[in-house]
């Protein structure tokens, strides 16, 4: 079991209490931040995520992997609590959140983004990031109604956070513009940049790479890594463009048909022979060819190998 | 300026729309002034029209329908403009409140001096946002058409209720109010009711209640307590209602059930589609006119019945936001949206260009 081992290795990390300052560096906490036991969520006959083990330390990037349709978006659903799980446990720095509220899980310190863009399109870019906000302003009714100074101190210091926030990603210029209005890859931005607003420990990003060119993925593993350090986060995200993944992520999952077939290193998750059946057995390929081919890499005589001509050289170098 | 050409178009593109609120900066101090001064005219004419002897009671009787009115669009605005949801329950919030208040003024305090008129609106509220919070609920526990129901079947009940309960009058009515509604006081209530949904709509609440709208599961990942924010939407739009129809059994003096029947609640939806959802300018037009045209087309007689819904239809084909959807009047924002809005620095950086060029071909997916 890995779990005595690790509380092992971080015994002194726990006697520096400055350690949760920098952790990105090493994960020096003796629980991690994120962590499933048998999570399982079954629709009528369809169990869509099997027993899944997943533990995430404070300040990883882990991406969750998988053919389509493989329940990596109801995981990420159990985790901001838009379903409750069937069966398992899901535990957000120790506390356990399964079968809580959405917006409580939320003001917890997680947030995430959307597979399929959920932008409030008809309200600005600003009201997009300060309905963020909402619960942690601290006014009430009579507040808001008697605009008390309370009201308006609280409101300048979410215009002055959202605003410093719409700088650092670049949108600032864009504020008074109706989010609908924005182009697909500030749409992406904006989406980021809401989840955000709340500061939250543990950002959940559901295929941020998806529609977006090669030269667009390379700009954003830079924004990732860029608001990774900035903002102090532990990313868990799911993605198919295995540019990314094998990029930037420390370590990967790898579902399919709900359960775990993989765990490890991007090296390792790819030379893995369960995880090339799983892509390669899969008919939609489209997506997924980068994975086939990143897996041909390691082992030429996989049947995988004719998706090797589709690979790009830059994705081994990125990679590695 | 080296924005990109795709940004410049599209920027011409949303400009358009943006216009009034984005380039407000230097016409909104005239366009604030003459606001206030409308504002102060009207207030004028309320308080002083009658006694110098401006408008004569059929005048005065129009500018109290029309505030009336005004104060149930507004509010309900706030649940089917600003929330999206669709409630045609007005009339059965109405009635609560127009017989609430009326019960406290014809039997519990009857000998009630001049504070009673307000007292008498303010219970009208609060008897209709205790029935709103009841009813919102279980109704809020699933989402759309549901709402609609519930409403539905909420009006119907308060009316057939109203009617089978003797004390209160029955089918026959209750009567015997006096004339505790007055100009002033109804331009008094409708500011302060136009106020009170404005001064939401731009807190955290407003833009809870707006993220509803635009995708609740997106707000309630963002932190929203969805259904604390409908009920409380809810609670404060019944409330409104409430007031309006307190005012209203105070000015005819006499109310039935019937009066507060399903057409009621219809008349209240065509005012918020008329002026358009979300904007309380809107609100505010589409009462009036409608209130006016109401008093127009009178001389038609029946064929009124005809026209009104007609004209609902024709906006539906041709301008389906209605006067003014989505759109509000500058100097109804706050300042620090404005200025916010407004403070655009030089265009950004290479990097910027670059990405939203490169954004169009991400489009294509």
């Amino acid at each position: 079991m890995s779990a005595p081992r690790r509380e092992v290795a971080s015994t002194p990390g726990r006697t520096v209490p400055a350690g949760d300052h920098a952790p990105q560096t090493a994960p020096a906490a003796s629980h991690p931040l994120l962590e499933t036991r048998g999570l399982t969520q079954r629709f009528g006959g369809l169990t869509a995520v099997a027993d899944l083990n997943l533990r995430v330390q404070a300040g990883e990037l882990v991406a969750l992997i998988g053919p389509n349709g493989a329940g990596k978006t109801t995981v990420f659903n159990l985790i901001t609590g838009v379903y409750k799980a069937t069966a398992g446990e899901i535990r957000f720095d120790s506390v356990s959140i399964g079968g809580m509220e959405p917006s409580r899980i939320h003001g917890l310190g997680i947030a995430r983004t959307f597979q399929n863009i959920r932008l409030f399109a008809d309200l600005s870019v600003l009201d997009n990031v300060r309905i963020a906000h909402h619960a942690r302003t601290g006014y009430g009714l009579a507040d808001a109604l008697l605009l008390t100074p309370r009201l308006r101190r609280e409101e300048r210091r979410v215009m002055e956070e959202t605003l410093a926030l719409l700088r650092t990603l670049g949108l600032d210029e864009l504020a008074g513009e109706k989010a609908r209005h924005l182009p697909y890859g500030q749409q992406r931005r904006l989406e980021i940049a809401r989840a955000l607003a709340s500061r939250p420990r543990l950002l959940l990003l559901d295929e941020p790479a998806a529609g977006m060119n090669p030269h667009e993925i390379g700009d954003l593993m830079e924004f990732i890594a860029r608001i990774r350090t900035e903002f102090g986060l532990t990313i868990l995200l799911i993605e198919h463009q295995m540019k990314l993944v094998m990029g930037i992520c420390e370590r990967i999952t790898v579902l399919d048909f709900g359960a775990t077939i993989a765990e490890g290193t991007p090296e390792a998750v790819r030379a893995d022979r369960r995880v090339l059946a799983a892509y390669l057995g899969e008919p939609d390929e489209g997506a997924v060819s980068g994975a086939a081919a990143g897996g041909g890499d390691g082992s030429t005589d996989d049947p995988g190998d004719p998706h090797g001509r589709r690979h790009d050289p830059t994705d081994a170098g990125s990679a590695s | 300026m080296r924005a990109s050409p795709l940004l410049q178009v599209l920027r011409a593109w949303t400009g358009r729309i943006q216009r009034p609120f984005l380039r407000a900066g230097d016409s909104l101090a005239a366009q604030r002034r003459l606001g206030l001064v409308l504002l102060g005219l009207l207030a004028a004419l309320c308080f002083l029209g009658a006694p110098l002897g401006l408008l004569d009671d059929y005048q005065q009787l129009l500018f109290m329908y029309a505030g009336i009115n005004v104060i149930l669009c507004v509010s309900l605005n706030l649940v089917n403009g600003y929330m999206g949801e669709f409630s045609i329950g007005h009339a059965g919030f109405m009635a609560v409140g127009a017989y609430a208040s009326s019960l406290l003024t014809v039997r519990a305090l009857p000998e009630g001096g001049a504070w009673l008129g307000p007292v008498a609106v303010l219970a009208g509220g609060v008897a209709a946002a205790i029935a709103g919070l009841v009813i919102a609920v279980p109704s809020f526990r699933t989402r759309g058409d549901y709402l609609a129901i519930v409403t539905l079947a909420f009006t119907m009940i308060v009316k057939s209720g109203l009617e089978n309960l003797e004390w209160v009058g029955g089918g026959r009515g209750l009567a015997g109010m006096r004339k505790l509604t007055t100009l002033p006081w109804v331009f008094a209530w409708t500011v302060l009711a136009v106020a009170a949904v404005r001064n939401i709509i731009y807190s955290r609440f407003g833009r809870a209640i707006q993220a509803i709208r635009e995708d609740e599961l997106a707000g309630l990942l963002s932190g929203v307590e969805t259904r604390r924010v409908k009920l409380i939407a809810f609670t404060v739009s019944a409330f409104l209602a409430g007031t309006a129809g307190a005012l209203y059994a105070h000015l005819v003096l006499f109310i039935t059930p019937r009066g507060f029947d399903l057409l009621k609640s219809t008349d209240v939806l065509i005012m918020v589609y008329l002026g358009g959802i979300g904007s309380i300018l809107g609100s505010v037009l589409g009462a009036t006119i409608y209130t006016a045209l109401l008093e127009l087309l009178r001389p038609l007689g029946v064929w009124r019945m005809v026209c009104l819904p007609l004209l609902l239809v024709l906006l539906m084909i041709f301008r389906p936001q209605g006067i003014l959807g989505l759109r509000e009047l500058p100097w109804l924002v706050p300042r620090r949206d404005r200025d916010a809005v407004r403070r655009r620095g030089p265009r950004g950086s290479d990097e910027q260009g670059r990405s939203s060029v490169s954004d169009a071909t991400g489009d294509s997916t």
